[in-house]
C-alpha cells in the first residue's frame, strides 16, 4: 500500500508543520529563541563570547563554539529520559556545532568560548533542526558577527514518496522504506551545512530531496528574520548622540 | 543599476540581502559577495551615503583602549591586581599605574585595592590578543565604596550618558545620587536608597527606548512625576 | 544587577535598605513579584507545568512508569523528585552532574510533598507485591532571577494537578495514548521561603538578596494551615522568635500563593 495521505492531514508532501519562533526568551542569556515546529519544541540560549576553562582548550587565534543539546527528561515520546548527555546528545551537540560553525566568526574574541545550549522540553521528531533553527536565531540575538542565519529541515523519504518535515510517524513508518535526512543551510548561498541520513533511497531521489529541502529553509529563515525584527522592533530611531563621561 | 534594498534605519538581521549593484560600499558589519551587500550581524542598518554599516543593538563588551570602564577586582598579584571588567577578557592594573604614591615591592596590595573591590578605571592599550592594560592616573578614577552596581545593554550606554553626559547628569541632578557609567555597560549609584531605585528605574527606561526622538524629555517627566509621589 | 557583582560594602547598603523597609526593586519586604502558572507546556509529559516568578521561569514535567513496590511498602506507589540547574538559566549554573544546590532543591520540592501525603500512594497500587505506579517529577530552570526554591515548589505542584494516568491494558503501557484519569492528589503543599538579611525578614528574594541573606527557612504548608516540611538554610542562626515570624509569614504567604493554582 502506499503512503498517499500524511497522517497528521498536511495537504502536501512538501509541507511544514506549523511554525512559530521567538527571539529572546531568556532574559539571562545573551542571546535566545524559542523555536516550535509540530510537537517539537527547542529553546537556544547563548552565553559569550566569555573566558574559556581548561586553559588548554582556548585558541589563541579565534573564540571557540560549543553547543550541548539536551532534552528535558519529560521531553521524550515514551519513558522519562535520564537527565545527562549520552551519546546520541553528544553526537548531536558536534553536529550542531558544525551546522552553526561556517557561519560564525569569532576571530575577535581569542581565547574565549561561545556556549550554545539547546534544551527540549517537548519532542516529535526533528529535533536537532528545530535546535539549529532556535540557535542561529539565539546567535544573532547574542549579536555575533555572522554572515548568515542557519535554518535547518529534514526531509527525506516515506514509502513511495518525497517528504519534507517527516514526523514521528512518518519516521516510524512501517509498511515501506523511509529515510530520514536532516540538513542544515545557509539561504543566502543554498550551501549545506549539516547532513545526515538514515535509512533506504536511491540517490535519484536523495537530490530531488536536497533540492525539496532548499524551499523549506526559505521559509524557515523568514521566520527566523521575523522573530529577531520582533523582537528588536522600536529600536529603529537610531543610536546617535551621546557621549562618555 | 544599483539598488538599496532596505531603508535607511531599518532593523537587518545576519544574511539579510541589503543593496545590490557595485555603487554601494559595504563597511562595519556588512560584506559583499559579487552584486550583493549583505549583512553580517544583527543591527541598525546605517546608510551615509553610497556605504552601508550596521550599529550593533546587542552583543557584549570588548575592551577597547581609551574606554572608562568599571572593573572588580578579581586576583591580587605579585606586582598588581586582575580585573573582571563585564567582558571576556580580564585588565590587569599595574602597581604603577595604580596610584600616585609609590608602592614599595612586597607591600600588602590589598591596602590600596581589595578583593571585591570596585573601581573606574581606563583603558592604556588592548594588545591582538586581548591582554588589557588600564590606569587609575586620570580625573575621575578612583575606587567606589558601597552604592551598588547594575549591568545594562553596553550599546545603550551612549544615549544613558547623552550628550555632553546631559541625560546622566540630569537623573543626577534630580535624585542626588551619585553615579558612574562605565562604556562596559556597569553603572554605579550610590545615595538615598529611593532616590536610588528612581534612578535605576529612569535608567532602565532609556535603555528599553527605542527612539531617542523626545527622550530627555520623556525622561524628565518621569523624574518629576516621581519625585511628586515621594514627597507626597 | 547580578548576583556576582556584590561585594562587602554593597551587602551593607543593601542591608541599609532594608533596615528603611525598601527593596533596590521598590517592593515591599513580604511582596511577591507577579506569578503566573501555565498548565500542560508539554506534551510528552503526563502532567506539565510552567511557573514564573517576575523573570524566574521554571518547568516541571512528570513521568509515569511502572514497576516492584519497595518491600516494605507492597502496596504503595511512589515519588521521585528530581532538579536540574540547566546552564541555560544562569552564566552561573554549569553543565554536568547535579552539584549539592540542586540535590537540596529537589528533596525540599520532595519532601514537601511526600510529607503532605499529597498524593495518595495507595492508589498507585496496580497489583500488590508486584505492580504500583512511580510517579517522577523533573524540574528544568529557564530563567534564574531568584526564588527558585518557590518557584520550582510551586511548578512541581501544578504538574502534579496537570497530570493524568497514560493507557495501560495490564502488560503494555502506551505513551501516546492518555486516559483521563487524574493523580490521586489529596492536598497542595506550598513552599515559602523566608529570608532573613540583618533583622529583616522577606519572601522572594532577587538574586542579590539571595547572594546577601544570612539564614533563610522553607515553611511547606497545606490547606488548613498545617506545616508539612521546613528546612533552614544559610550559614546564619535564628532565635525562636524569628523562626516564629518566618512561619507566620510563609503560612500567609502560602494562602496567597495557592490562589495561583487551579482549584
Amino acid at each position: 500500500m502506499a503512503y498517499t495521505k500524511r497522517f497528521d492531514g498536511r495537504k502536501s508532501f512538501s509541507d511544514l508543520r506549523p511554525i512559530e519562533a521567538k527571539a529572546g526568551v531568556v532574559p539571562r542569556a545573551h542571546g535566545s529563541a524559542l523555536f516550535r515546529i509540530g510537537n517539537t519544541i527547542a529553546y537556544a540560549t547563548v552565553y559569550g563570547p566569555r573566558e574559556l576553562h581548561p586553559k588548554f582548550m582556548q585558541n589563541p587565534k579565534t573564540g571557540v563554539l560549543r553547543c550541548s543539546y539536551n532534552m528535558m527528561p519529560f521531553s521524550g515520546a515514551g519513558e522519562r529520559v535520564k537527565p545527562g548527555p549520552n551519546r546520541r546528545a553528544k553526537e548531536i551537540s558536534l553536529v550542531t556545532e558544525k551546522a552553526l560553525l561556517p557561519v560564525l566568526d569569532l576571530s575577535d574574541y581569542p581565547n574565549t568560548v561561545v556556549d550554545v545550549f539547546i534544551d527540549l522540553p517537548q519532542t516529535d521528531a526533528g529535533s536537532r533542526c528545530a535546535g539549529i533553527c532556535a540557535a542561529s536565531i539565539a546567535l544573532a540575538d547574542a549579536g555575533l558577527p555572522m554572515k548568515d542565519l542557519v535554518a535547518a529541515i529534514a526531509v527525506g523519504k516515506v514509502d513511495d514518496k518525497l517528504v519534507v518535515d517527516l514526523d514521528y510517524q512518518e519516521e516510524a513508518y512501517e509498511d515501506g522504506p523511509v529515510a530520514d535526512i536532516p540538513v542544515a543551510m545557509l539561504p543566502s548561498t543554498g550551501e549545506y551545512t549539516l547532513l545526515q541520513m538514515d535509512g533506504d533511497i536511491h540517490k535519484d531521489e536523495l537530490y530531488k530531496a536536497l533540492e525539496l529541502a532548499k524551499d523549506a529553509c526559505n521559509k524557515i529563515y523568514e521566520i527566523q528574520k521575523t522573530a529577531l525584527k520582533e523582537k528588536y522592533k522600536g529600536q529603529e530611531g537610531g543610536d546617535e548622540g551621546g557621549d562618555v563621561e | 543599476m544599483s539598488e538599496l534594498k532596505v531603508s535607511d534605519k531599518a532593523i537587518v538581521v545576519p544574511g539579510e540581502l541589503l543593496a545590490q549593484g557595485m555603487d554601494f560600499l559595504p563597511s562595519f558589519g556588512t560584506y559583499r559577495i559579487k552584486e550583493d551587500i549583505r549583512a553580517a550581524r544583527l543591527g541598525l542598518l546605517k546608510v551615509d551615503g553610497k556605504v552601508l554599516k550596521i550599529i550593533p543593538l546587542s552583543g557584549r563588551y570588548i575592551p577597547k583602549r581609551g574606554d572608562t570602564i568599571i572593573g572588580q577586582v578579581s586576583d591580587i598579584m605579585i606586582a598588581g591586581w586582575r580585573l573582571s571588567t563585564n567582558s571576556p577578557y580580564e585588565a590587569v592594573l599595574g602597581m604603577k599605574d595604580a596610584t600616585s604614591e609609590f608602592i614599595e615591592r612586597g607591600s600588602d596590595l590589598s591596602k590600596y585595592y581589595a578583593l571585591g573591590d570596585y573601581i573606574v578605571t581606563k583603558i592604556i592599550n588592548v594588545t591582538s590578543q586581548k591582554l588589557v592594560d588600564i590606569t587609575m592616573r586620570g580625573p575621575g578614577l578612583r575606587k567606589l565604596l558601597g552604592g551598588r552596581v547594575i549591568e545594562v545593554n553596553t550599546n545603550k550606554v551612549p544615549r544613558i550618558i547623552g550628550k555632553l553626559g546631559s541625560m546622566v547628569s540630569m537623573i543626577k541632578d534630580a535624585t542626588g545620587v551619585k553615579i558612574v557609567v562605565g562604556q562596559n555597560g556597569l553603572i554605579w549609584l550610590e545615595g538615598e536608597a529611593h532616590m536610588e531605585n528612581i534612578a535605576v528605574e529612569a535608567i532602565r527606561k532609556i535603555e528599553k527606548e527605542g527612539h531617542l526622538s523626545g527622550l530627555t524629555d520623556k525622561i524628565k517627566d518621569f523624574l518629576t512625576n516621581k519625585l511628586k509621589e515621594v514627597t507626597k | 544587577m547580578s548576583a556576582s557583582l556584590l561585594n562587602d560594602t554593597m551587602q551593607q547598603h543593601l542591608t541599609n535598605a532594608l533596615n528603611k523597609g525598601i527593596r533596590f526593586d521598590g517592593r515591599k519586604l513580604d511582596e511577591w513579584r507577579p506569578v503566573k502558572v501555565e498548565y500542560g507546556i508539554s506534551k510528552t509529559a503526563e502532567g506539565s507545568a510552567r511557573v514564573k516568578i517576575g523573570e524566574t521561569e521554571v518547568l516541571a514535567g512528570v513521568k509515569l512508569f511502572i514497576s516492584e513496590p519497595y518491600p516494605d511498602m507492597p502496596e504503595d506507589g511512589s515519588l521521585m523528585v528530581g532538579a536540574e540547574l540547566l546552564p541555560m538559566a544562569s552564566p552561573e549554573f554549569e553543565a554536568g552532574p547535579p552539584d549539592v544546590q540542586s540535590i537540596e532543591l529537589a528533596r525540599v520540592v520532595d519532601r514537601g510533598i511526600r510529607e503532605a501525603k499529597a498524593i495518595d500512594t495507595k492508589k498507585l497500587c496496580i497489583k500488590a507485591g508486584e505492580k504500583v505506579w512511580i510517579v517522577s517529577i523533573d524540574i528544568c530552570t529557564v530563567n534564574d532571577d531568584g526564588n527558585l526554591l518557590d518557584a520550582s515548589s510551586l511548578a512541581a505542584l501544578a504538574a502534579l494537578q496537570d497530570a493524568v494516568f497514560p493507557h495501560y491494558d495490564g502488560t503494555e503501557l502506551d505513551y501516546r495514548q492518555k486516559t483521563k484519569q487524574k493523580l490521586p492528589l489529596t492536598k497542595l503543599p506550598i513552599a515559602v521561603t523566608v529570608y532573613k538579611i540583618g533583622k529583616n525578614l522577606l519572601v522572594d528574594p532577587s538574586p542579590v538578596e539571595e547572594r546577601t541573606f544570612d539564614v533563610r527557612l522553607t515553611v511547606t504548608t497545606t490547606q488548613g494551615g498545617m506545616l508539612c516540611a521546613l528546612q533552614k538554610g544559610g550559614d546564619g542562626q535564628l532565635t525562636l522568635d524569628e523562626i516564629k515570624q518566618m512561619v507566620e509569614l510563609g503560612l500567609q504567604k502560602s494562602a496567597e500563593l495557592r490562589k495561583c493554582l487551579k482549584a
